[in-house]
């Protein structure tokens, strides 16, 4: 047989391992943004010491332990306390002044990773007298990040750049009443945790399950290719109010989805939408 | 050839090379233009309105899933990788790559998978040896490969390593990389 080009097979082997994990264990990469999603299973094929993406397909079919390391490291988990300050700048000068108006405000963190951002929003709600009234749900697909979140305990060695953060967010008071040091890390204070759900949900198989006012489903989307995106989008829009508020991350966009029209912007530069219609 | 897209990679001293590249190509360019410049987490507005002060050609930060289009100049934004799908930008936080993100290898060689042949690769000066295996990899699938000359070069490090990663190169002092690029894509210009 004549060689053929380098990356047919590699293609195929990667849609045989996304098939097998789907068909197996449940979570569905299949359309994911491929070229992202190709890197992260190459450093996994060598973290695993296997040669090919076939036999990466086999050792994570066999081995449990296999697979949650592969889930671990195939999501990118990185999240921080006030990520992108200017967001929060820019949701207390244009969100806020919605939600005042509600006497109830239910929020949906999606894909909330280790938590970082649900307790932000949550200190930014509090400092602007809302948090009472305030519902959160946050959730993600990956169980082990959750279980962090959970916890609500920040690696104290990143609270002096958070700290930056906070500021630089708007931050009306002193930071450091939002958490107390505990075993080598700072520990959110419980008023601040009381009205949180953590949850596992996948954006991708599972339902929309509540309507919100607000939900912020940063750094995620991203990880989609277009077609994905947009059935997530389905997604996110059927679970928002009617001029319910939506947040995406810095550098992603409505404009290359069929949703464009059924939200105004808020912030453009901070990808804050309100839904119109 | 049709080529589709120009991928540019630099790191210290890249943005006078840059701009010389930028201010240099044509309006109604037939192919768009991908720059991977390392730089500080917080510095993109700035940088895309000097790039644009002197460019015929719009300069953008790129958007996720932002359509790959002709005649437009995309910059990877400060701090995320900038992949290239067939047709379109996708953006990731995945952990830097030789210390770097945007990582030039990691837009290189997702240039090389998307659109094989119908790319063309360009390392300029910097301080690093990023880029080097992704130019490889763009020539490997069969597209073209230009290198800064290092002597040329604000830092010659990154150039030089590119250098010894792929077999001959076109190595150009900075003002004539644009008129070998305008020979490359003449004949897809639409008269
Ligand atoms: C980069 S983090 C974003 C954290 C936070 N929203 C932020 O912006 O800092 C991305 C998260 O999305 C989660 N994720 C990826 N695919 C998902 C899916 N199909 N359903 C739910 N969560 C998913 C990952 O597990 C990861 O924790």
């Amino acid at each position: 047989m004549s060689p053929r080009h380098p990356n047919e097979l590699e293609d195929i082997e990667i849609k045989l391992l996304l098939e097998g994990i789907y068909l197996y264990y449940g979570f569905d990469f299949r359309d994911y943004a491929m070229a992202s999603l190709k890197r992260r299973i190459w450093n996994i094929i060598h973290a695993e010491n296997v040669h090919t993406v076939s036999g990466l397909q086999e050792k994570v079919l066999h081995d449990p332990a296999c697979m949650e390391r592969f889930l671990l490291s195939l999501s990118v988990n990185v999240t921080s306390m006030f990520r992108d300050p200017s967001f929060y700048i820019a949701f207390r000068d244009k969100a806020i002044p919605v939600l005042r108006t509600y006497p109830f405000i239910r929020i949906w963190h999606a894909g909330c990773s280790t938590g970082e951002e649900v307790y932000s929003l949550a200190i930014l709600m509090f400092e602007e007298g809302l948090y009472h009234r305030c519902r959160i749900y946050a959730t993600d697909m990956n169980e082990a990040v959750l279980r962090k979140a959970k916890a609500g305990i920040i690696p104290l060695d990143l609270m002096q750049e958070y700290t930056q953060f906070y500021l630089q967010a708007g931050g009306k008071s002193d930071f450091s009443e939002y958490y107390t040091a505990a075993y080598n890390g700072a520990l959110i204070r419980s008023f601040l945790r009381e009205n949180i759900v953590f949850s596992p949900h996948n954006l991708v198989t599972d339902a929309s399950f509540n309507e919100f006012n607000v939900i912020l489903c940063r750094n995620v989307l991203i990880y989609f290719n277009r077609s994905l995106q947009e059935r997530v989008h389905k997604l996110l829009y059927e679970s928002l109010r009617t001029f319910g508020i939506l947040g995406l991350g810095k550098h992603e966009t409505m404009k290359t989805t069929a949703y464009e029209n059924h939200y105004e912007e808020l912030d453009s530069d901070e990808k804050i939408y309100r839904r119109i219609a | 050839m049709d080529f589709k897209i120009v991928v540019i990679g630099a790191s210290l001293g890249g943005l006078n090379a840059v701009q010389t590249i930028l201010s240099a190509l044509p309006k109604n360019l037939p192919v768009a233009v991908a720059i991977g410049q390392h730089r500080h987490r917080s510095s993109d507005g700035e940088l895309i309105r000097y790039l644009q002060e002197t460019s015929v050609l719009p300069v953008r930060e790129a958007e996720d899933k932002q359509p790959i289009n002709p005649g437009i100049v995309f910059l990877a934004p400060a701090d995320y990788h900038l992949l290239v799908e067939p047709g379109y930008f996708a953006l990731s936080k995945d952990a830097p790559v030789t210390f770097a993100r945007p990582s030039i290898d990691v837009l290189f060689e997702s240039a090389a998978d998307a659109y094989e042949e119908q790319v063309i690769g360009i390392i300029l000066t910097g301080a690093s040896s990023d880029g080097a295996k992704g130019l490889a990899k763009i020539q490997a699938y069969g597209g073209t490969v230009i290198v800064q000359k290092p002597d040329t070069a604000e830092c010659p490090i990154m150039p030089e390593a590119a250098i010894k990663a792929v077999k001959m190169p076109q190595i150009l002092p900075l003002a004539e990389i644009v008129p070998f690029l305008n020979s490359q894509i003449k004949s897809q210009i639409l008269i």
